[in-house]
Order: structure tokens, then C-alpha cells, then sequence
């Protein structure tokens, strides 16, 4: 599909394809006699992601990228589009179909303790993939496999039988992590995994998710609203805008060269630690506000608010092209 | 010359079940008037809870002790009819979630005016207007359509940005933000930011600002206090702080957080989890975590001194900063 994929993962066949997915829900709308109207919450989306690799989401509340990475587990059913999962077209694929491809795919979220069950313990939510997708286990497999990958995310044997209350945020993000593991997926699609621990347990789980990508060879999907967690796990990232891809980019071209203007508004309104540098920094204000995404803007999304809008932007939609060998742009200026 | 506020040894304790929580042990700081003074902690810290405490918020099983003196006169034990004459007039304070703070029940006109007729005894026409005029100073657009609107028909960031309205009606001499921009992306963050930088150069307010973003703090702050556990840890200049930490926890700290600006593989973990205040050992409150610690650091407690390589800093712990410094690189654990 385009240049950047091709050069870091040579010949390879891709994990997972995605072409011109669609995501729209229903919207009731105003006054007695509502008119329908639909919200395109994913809204033609193409991307390719490769064995062991790490692709970064990232973009702000309401961009999609959390339907995304929904939709291409089922979870939400796209409308249109098609996601290829090793090979496979799964449109209109069978429910048995999905339990195949999630035994590959899991998904751990952004609220630790809320993705738990409170009234299973630990051994229970750990095992549970083993118990859906590998029946045939006898118990004490089962209870090896989860004590051994336990182990891997840094939890105690003596926490077997604990629930999921007397554990702290960052614990049950790692029980959260070892549910996702047990199955040894090919990938695991992470939704805001560190936004709601404290900085020093952030921390924590960043350096484990990366450990165990480096040992175990899986792929990452890694959702994030802050560019500098991003930047720390992910090879290539992809930068979202009311449903759209803006840019899509290797990280260090992204961080060092953002093509797209929302991308550089984005990157410039990251807060540095570094008072001098902070406080000499020249932030490149968006204008206005985030527009309602039951009526985006025509044409770009993002004319709105972007400080180079002419009048093509307004009346076509630019397609994303590539910009270089290692980065991809959907704007008119390139 | 009277400081505008001068807390001294602020003590804040909570009976809980589980017995008396110590939540903030000994805080004391000074603030002149155009000065911003950040307060940086994780989670139980007791960061919020010192200014809960300082406008007489605190919950109805808490307590403080010390002093808060807003020029002069001691918040802590004042009569309520005189603190309220204070509080949303002299001092005041926007909080972390802006849904929740506003009354979802009351359009934000009548929440501003209510304000202007308590403290300034305007009539509810010459309130409106000013409270218009406030809103157009924070760029909500449309403001005088817009103010007959309940806080719900808002976004997010516009929300933020009521609030602060809301806050700076009386133009208060002392601006408490907690957590101003946790909720809201990094877009928005920057507005917000930019907004009350511009108000402080406007107003000569001072400003409070709480936070676990050491990103936002480089950026606004002047003083920096570093806690934990309910104790000041370290306590300068935030160029002191991010340029010359000599803390372990400061260090850590800044170590694990994500940087866009540097490309360093792994983060400074800090071991452990953040502390259970209602069992603080009877020491260093970071000693568990610490990785730097002695055989004294669990049992007696480092006094808040001011530090050997600069007396304008002020630090608690028993490792002199030469130690600390030398070891930093290797003890640090990634």
C-alpha cells in the first residue's frame, strides 16, 4: 500500500490489514420530530501492521481512536470496510470466526479496576482466556500457566486468590496485562493503558509492556492521548481527527519533521519539563474548538481550526499521500 | 512586608476506622502577590487535600492544624461568615473536573451572578454583564448567548474555561488551581495554560498550582514544592527542581517521566507503589520506595533543611545531595 511500511518490514506479510473501515452510529437529533443523523465515529481508515511491531493511536477525546481499536476486534461492528486479519477478509465473517482471530488478539483497557470483574479473583481473570479458548487445560495447567505468567508481569504467587479491591491501580493494570498475555496473542491492542496510574507507575508499566514486546514478539496497538508515552513505545504512529487519519508516520520522522498542521499544534502544545525551554517555547494555538462530530467541516476536517486552510480544503477531501519515503500526510499542502 | 499567604507548619488529619490518617504533616510555604507556586505529588499525597484545608473545604471527618495567613489573617480559624467573605472573592479556586463542580441544575448566568451579588452586592443586571464580559476574557465565543446555557451544552475545555471565569470574577489576589488540566487534552491544556498566564501578567494574581504534570509546573511555576506521603520532600526554585534535583523522589520523579524531547529507551521506575497513609513508616515517608535508603531512613524521620549545595533549597533526607548525585546514575533504577 505505501513506502513506509515497505522499507522497515521487508517481504513481510501483514498481521493485520485494514481498508476504508467505517464506523458510524445513529445520533437521535434534535427538537419533536428528531431528524436521524449518523456520527462517523471511524471514518475510512487504511492501515497495515506488521509481526512485532508497535503502531501508536494517538489523537484527542473523540478523535476515534478507541472505536478503532474496537472495531477491529468486533467489538463494535464496522459498518463498512474490510479488516484482513492474517490473510483472512473478515466481513461478514461468523461469531466462531472472531473467537479464532481473539485468540490472537487481546485488548486491555484503560481503567484498570473497571475491566476487572470484582467478583472473580485473579486466578479466575487470568485464566479465563485459557478456559474460553483452550477447554481442553486441566485445572493445574491452567494454574501453572497463570502462576508462570504472573511471574512475567511482576505480580506474587501469594496474590492468586486475592480480588481485584485489594490491589492498587498499577497491580491491576498488570493483572489486567497477564489476562491479555496468557493466550501468547500475536497481538494486544492497549486503549489508554497508563493514563489513569500516577507518573511513577506509569512508568512501571511502559518499561514492562516494553520488555515483554521484546521478549515475546508480539505486536502493539498502543491508544494514547500523550504524545510523549507514544513516542516512547511505537514505531510507526498514526494521528487521528474527528475520525479521520491525519498523518501516519515513522516516529522519529513525526516527532522530528510533522507534516500535517495538526500534528505540529499537537506536538507543540506538549508541556516540557524543562522550564527554560518550556517557558521560550512558542505553542501553536489551535483556534476555536473541537467542531461537533455530528457535523464535521466539509472537505478537511480539520480547516476549522488550521492555520494554512485555503479554499480547496473547504470543497475536496485530501486523500493521504505519502510525503516522503517515511511519512504520510492527508492534507492539500503536500 | 505582609506575604500575601504565609502557611506555616499545616498539619491536616482525618479520622478514618482505620484510626487518625495523618494526611499533610508540617507543609509551609509563602507566596507574594504575581507569584505562581506549584505543589507536585502522586496520588495521596496530600497536595489537594493541604488546600481543601486552606479555604475550609475539608470533609466533615477532617481537621487541620497550623497556620494559613492570607495577609495576615489566620484562614484556619476564622469564623465561617468571615471566611466566606474571603473565599470566591480574595481567594479562589478552580478544581479538576469542571462537570462536576459546576451545578448541573443552574445555567452558568445565574452560577456567575450569584457570585457578583454575594461578594460585590451588584444588581443581577449589572452582574450579567460583567459576568459576559468575563467570559469574553477566557474566548468563549458568543458569550452572551452562550451564558444562558447550562454546563452540559459545553464542552470539556469551555467548561475549564467557565470555571476560571467564574473563579476570576472578583479578581481574586490568590488563584488555587488544582489539577486545572487533567481532564483536558493537550490542546486544550495549552489554552488553559496560555489563559492564565495571561491573567497573571494582567492581574499580578498569584497563583497556587497543583499537579502531578511536572510538564505544566516548568512551565508556570516560580517555586516548586515536591511531596509525598503528606511531607514536603524538596522545596526551591524550579530551576533548582528540574535542573538540580537532590532528592531520590525528586529524581525519580523526572526521571520517569516520558520525554518528547529526549530519546531515552527506558524510564526511571520507582519501585513499590505509592504509600498507604493510614500505615506511613515512622521515618521517611519514601523509604520503602527509596532507592538510596539506609538503615535509619524506616525509623527517623529527616528533618527540612536547607540543602548543603544551595541554602535556597530545601530538602528532607538523611543522604547527603554529594551521595545522592554521585549514585544517581547507577542506583536509579530503569
Amino acid at each position: 500500500m505505501n513506502a513506509v511500511l515497505k522499507d522497515s518490514t521487508q517481504g513481510q506479510e501483514p498481521l493485520l490489514s485494514v481498508r476504508d473501515l467505517h464506523v458510524h452510529f445513529n445520533a437521535r437529533g434534535e427538537g419533536l420530530f428528531p431528524k436521524k443523523r449518523t456520527l462517523k465515529a471511524v471514518n475510512g481508515v487504511n492501515l497495515d501492521l506488521y509481526p512485532g511491531e508497535t503502531l501508536g493511536i494517538v489523537g484527542e477525546s473523540g478523535c476515534g481512536k478507541s472505536t478503532l481499536a474496537r472495531a477491529l476486534l468486533n467489538l463494535i461492528p464496522a459498518t463498512s470496510g474490510h479488516v484482513v486479519w492474517l490473510g483472512k477478509d473478515m466481513h461478514d465473517a461468523k461469531p466462531s470466526e472472531w473467537q479464532n482471530v481473539r485468540k490472537n488478539v487481546q485488548m486491555v483497557f484503560q481503567d484498570p479496576l473497571a475491566s476487572l470483574n470484582p467478583r472473580m479473583n485473579v486466578m479466575q481473570i487470568i485464566g479465563e482466556p485459557l478456559r474460553t479458548h483452550k477447554p481442553e487445560l486441566s485445572k493445574d495447567q491452567v494454574k501453572e500457566r497463570v502462576k508462570q505468567v504472573m511471574a512475567r508481569v511482576g505480580l506474587m504467587e501469594n496474590q492468586l486468590y486475592r480480588y481485584p479491591h485489594e490491589f492498587s491501580g498499577g497491580q491491576c493494570q498488570r493483572i489486567g496485562i497477564a489476562r491479555a498475555l496468557i493466550l501468547e496473542p500475536k497481538l494486544i491492542v492497549c486503549d489508554e493503558p497508563v493514563s489513569a496510574l500516577d507518573v511513577s507507575i506509569q512508568a512501571q508499566i511502559i518499561n514492562l509492556l516494553k520488555d515483554l514486546q521484546q521478549q515475546m514478539q508480539m505486536a502493539l496497538i498502543f491508544i494514547a492521548h500523550d504524545l510523549a508515552v507514544v513516542k516512547h513505545v511505537s514505531q510507526r504512529i498514526l494521528v487521528m481527527y474527528l475520525g479521520r487519519v491525519m498523518e501516519l508516520a515513522d516516529k522519529h520522522e513525526l516527532y522530528a519533521a510533522p507534516k500535517h498542521p495538526y500534528t505540529r499544534a499537537l506536538l507543540s502544545a506538549v508541556p516540557l519539563a524543562d522550564p527554560r525551554l518550556e517557558r521560550a517555547k512558542q505553542i501553536q494555538m489551535l483556534a476555536g474548538d473541537l467542531p461537533s462530530p455530528l457535523s464535521p467541516p466539509s472537505g478537511c476536517v480539520f480547516r476549522t481550526r488550521c492555520p494554512h486552510a485555503f479554499d480547496r480544503c473547504a470543497s475536496e477531501i485530501p486523500p493521504l499521500i505519502a510525503v516522503n519515503e517515511k511519512s504520510e500526510a492527508a492534507c492539500w499542502l503536500y | 512586608m505582609t506575604k500575601l499567604i504565609d502557611v506555616q507548619d499545616l498539619n491536616v488529619r482525618f479520622d478514618t476506622p482505620e484510626g487518625v490518617v495523618t494526611a499533610v504533616n508540617g507543609l509551609s510555604f509563602a507566596l507574594e502577590r504575581g507569584q505562581t507556586f506549584g505543589i507536585v505529588g502522586e496520588s495521596g499525597s496530600g497536595k489537594s487535600q493541604s488546600m481543601m484545608a486552606m479555604m475550609g473545604l475539608l470533609a466533615a471527618n477532617g481537621s487541620a492544624s497550623g497556620k494559613a495567613l492570607f495577609n495576615g489573617e489566620d484562614l484556619l480559624s476564622m469564623p465561617a461568615a468571615k471566611l466566606n467573605k474571603i473565599r470566591g472573592n480574595r481567594v479562589a479556586m478552580i478544581f479538576q473536573d469542571p462537570m462536576t463542580s459546576l451545578n448541573p441544575y443552574l445555567t452558568v448566568e445565574r452560577q456567575m451572578t450569584e457570585v457578583l451579588e454575594q461578594h460585590k452586592g451588584l444588581t443581577r443586571k449589572s452582574a450579567l454583564s460583567l459576568a459576559i464580559q468575563t467570559l469574553e476574557q477566557v474566548r468563549i465565543p458568543d458569550a452572551a448567548r452562550r451564558i444562558r446555557m447550562y454546563p452540559h451544552e459545553f464542552s470539556g475545555g469551555m467548561r475549564q474555561r467557565i470555571m476560571i471565569a467564574m473563579a476570576l470574577l472578583c479578581q481574586p489576589d490568590l488563584l488555587i488551581a488544582d489539577e486545572p488540566t487533567t481532564a483536558l487534552d493537550v490542546t486544550v491544556q495549552a489554552q488553559t495554560m496560555q489563559l492564565l498566564r495571561d491573567l497573571q501578567r494582567d492581574f499580578g494574581t498569584a497563583i497556587i498550582l497543583i499537579t502531578h504534570d511536572l510538564g505544566v509546573v516548568a512551565g508556570l511555576c516560580d517555586q516548586v514544592m515536591v511531596l509525598y506521603g503528606g511531607r514536603i520532600m524538596e522545596q526551591g526554585s524550579a530551576d533548582a527542581i528540574f535542573y538540580r534535583p537532590t532528592h531520590p523522589y525528586t529524581l525519580g520523579l523526572l526521571g520517569a517521566v516520558p520525554k518528547l524531547d529526549h530519546e531515552g529507551e527506558r524510564l526511571v521506575a520507582i519501585p513499590g507503589v505509592p504509600p498507604n497513609m493510614a500505615r506511613l513508616p515512622a521515618g521517611c515517608p519514601f523509604s520503602e520506595r527509596c532507592p538510596f535508603v539506609m538503615d535509619q531512613c524506616a525509623t527517623v524521620r529527616p528533618a527540612l533543611e536547607p540543602s548543603e549545595s544551595d541554602p535556597m533549597v530545601l530538602r528532607a533526607c538523611h543522604r547527603a545531595v554529594a551521595d545522592v548525585l554521585r549514585d544517581a546514575e547507577t542506583v536509579l533504577p530503569t
